[in-house]
């Protein structure tokens, strides 16, 4: 038996053919149920999303009426401030929500990090806001928030002599509740993930540093943070990622208002699509949100892609 | 030497009581409010005591189209949840120990699309049904069940190979010795050793379905609508009956507290999978 081919060198032989052949047909076959269900499911109305940016096209008309209207949502998309000024709310609220939460979250992990009686209840806890549904997180802020009622007012006029403050009515203050609503939600995310990054050190590493005198500031910005710098990246760039996800607790808190100040970038494609019925322009706006998580992501999988094969344990 | 729970500062304690109660608060705000009647809700001085009532539960639950709601959060969530763990195992399997053309393009794609937001799905996803013209209850109901399953797929597929990644390929090759096929020596020998990393998996995936809004508020009509958006329906333009809504929202939340009490640990090593050992 011959192992490679003898008449044309370089060509695998047909054994080796026949092996790789048979390896794929396996692996096809282990991956078909789950790759059918991803092409019906997810890359068909991805596609579909990208041809209807280019129709025009509304709810609840036939789907025979539509209309080949090619840029012309784009067009009018480059021209639209309202499109702009939301991905500017979306920018903006992302920048603060995601600083707050990486420094809050790694804080507290690095306080805590010392293993104490009842940590485990105490993760527990921090688990709960990360479980509730996002609609339920909304109704609940919503109800503190309230501006009448609310006992966030109540306890601010009572300990610190604050007058009512019109939490999600005043333009100004609006954007403020969403991100503190998000932060209660999202610090704990964080805080697992850095305790779990900080507790992965090798105590040799840490006991090394003591010995050779390293004080808390050293220990902690010299030796601790840069051995979990691919931890913190990950959290980060995950996080960045999923702003451009939130909907519901907007949705509920504040619709996007007063006016555009609280209008998300996906709760923008919501409104065109199912206020203004627009389905075709709904899904070019869709198009830019989907153009930008994908420039996310390919950075994030560029700093670590968690699935390649060779080279990790 | 035992160093680990000795030497623990008073402030330290504190800091860890003081971030507990701000994490359970508005939970147990909402809980608390849920047993208030209607005098005491609208009293100007928040009550921490009161007689609780369960009035706010029986309007919620004799209302009848609560075990509705209830019958179609439970299918989708329950349905999507039981697909992906059968379809992601194998799936995974292949990704983390098969060698086979575009599996580079297959495990990069399948990342990509876990980032897509709900929103870009949303759209075409009520377009298309629309196009289809299914409007039956349970038509919806399966249809909702694809796309969760759709959208839950990538996530559950990367979290389980972490867990084939972690078995040792040694016992696969004693079984291929020993005569075993492919598939035998998935079903044999790699789907007895991911019970926990298909215990992590199901909390995860059941918890989307479960609380997932946007797309089952574009999809479903009337009779197939899911507790998230039949809640939502209690914010009227009249007024907020906030009573109704925070018993609905505790039925919401009362099996993600369980999963949380009982599985804490799971969803740490969930959460933490992908950060810390990619």
């Amino acid at each position: 038996m011959r192992e490679s081919n003898t008449i044309w060198p370089g060509v695998p032989s047909m054994k080796k053919l026949r092996t790789a052949l048979s390896e794929n047909l396996i692996a096809y076959a282990f991956l078909a149920p789950a790759l059918a269900i991803l092409v019906i499911g997810l890359a068909y109305p991805l596609i579909t999303t990208l041809h209807m940016s280019f129709l025009d096209y509304s709810m609840g008309t036939p789907w025979e009426t539509r209309e080949w209207v090619g840029l012309r949502w784009f067009q009018k998309l480059w021209n639209d401030p309202d499109v702009w000024y939301s991905f500017w709310v979306t920018l903006r609220y992302g920048f603060w929500v995601v600083v707050i939460e990486m420094i809050l979250g790694t804080g507290l992990a690095l306080a805590l990090e010392r293993p104490i009686r009842g940590a485990s209840l105490f993760r527990t806890a921090l688990i709960i806001p990360l479980m509730v549904s996002p609609i339920v997180v909304g109704l609940i802020w919503r109800y503190l928030f309230d501006a009448r009622t609310g006992m966030i007012n109540y306890y601010l006029g009572i300990w610190f002599g604050i007058g009512p403050v019109p939490w999600l009515a005043d333009p100004d203050i609006a954007l403020t509740s969403l991100i503190i609503t998000d932060i209660w939600q999202w610090t704990p995310f964080i805080f697992i993930i850095v305790l779990a990054g900080l507790q992965a050190i090798p105590r040799e590493v840490i006991e090394a540093s003591t010995i050779d005198g390293a004080n808390w500031w050293q220990m902690t910005f010299l030796v601790k943070l840069p051995m979990i710098k691919s931890v913190l990246i990950v959290a980060l760039l995950m996080r960045i990622v999923d702003v451009y996800k939130v909907v519901e607790v907007v949705f509920i808190l504040t619709e996007g208002g007063p006016g555009l100040e609280t209008e998300l970038l996906a709760l923008h494609v919501y409104k065109t699509a199912f206020l203004s019925q627009n389905l075709g322009y709904a899904s070019a706006i869709s198009m830019l949100l989907l153009g930008i998580v994908t420039v996310l992501s390919l950075i994030v999988l560029s700093i670590s892609n968690p699935m390649k094969t060779k080279s990790d344990f | 030497m035992s160093e680990t729970a000795e030497r623990t500062s008073p402030a330290h304690y504190a800091l860890v009581v003081v971030l507990a109660l701000l994490a359970i608060g508005p939970v147990y705000i909402m809980v608390m409010t849920s047993a208030k009647n209607q005098v005491d809700m609208f009293s100007r001085v928040p009550l921490w005591l009161f007689v609780p009532t369960l009035d706010n539960y029986s309007t919620v639950l004799f209302d009848k189209k609560f075990d509705r709601y209830l019958f179609n959060s439970l299918f989708v969530a329950i349905m999507s949840t039981l697909i992906t763990l059968a379809l992601a195992g194998s799936a995974a399997y292949a990704i983390a120990r098969k060698d086979f053309w575009g599996r580079g393009f297959i495990s990069y794609g399948n990342l990509m699309v876990r980032m897509v937001p709900p929103a870009v799905i949303a759209v075409p996803v009520f377009a298309l049904w629309a196009r289809w013209g299914y409007s039956g209850r349970f038509e919806e109901l399966l249809g909702l069940t694809l796309f969760y399953t759709a959208l839950n797929l990538p996530f559950a597929i990367w979290l389980l190979f972490s867990f084939v990644k972690q078995i040792p390929e040694d016992l696969e090759e004693a079984a291929i010795v020993d005569g075993a096929t492919p598939f035998q020596v998935f079903r044999l020998v790699i789907f007895p050793l991911m019970k926990s990393g298909y215990a992590v998996t199901a909390i995860f995936t059941f918890r989307i379905a479960w609380n997932e809004f946007l797309i089952a508020l574009f999809l479903t009509g009337r009779k197939a609508r899911t507790l998230p958006v039949a809640i939502q329906g209690f914010l009227t333009d009249e007024g907020v009956e906030w009573g109704r809504i925070m018993a609905m929202g505790t039925l919401i939340v009362i099996p993600s507290l369980i999963i949380t009490f009982f599985a804490a640990r799971q969803i740490i090593t969930g959460l933490t999978a992908g950060a810390v050992k990619g």
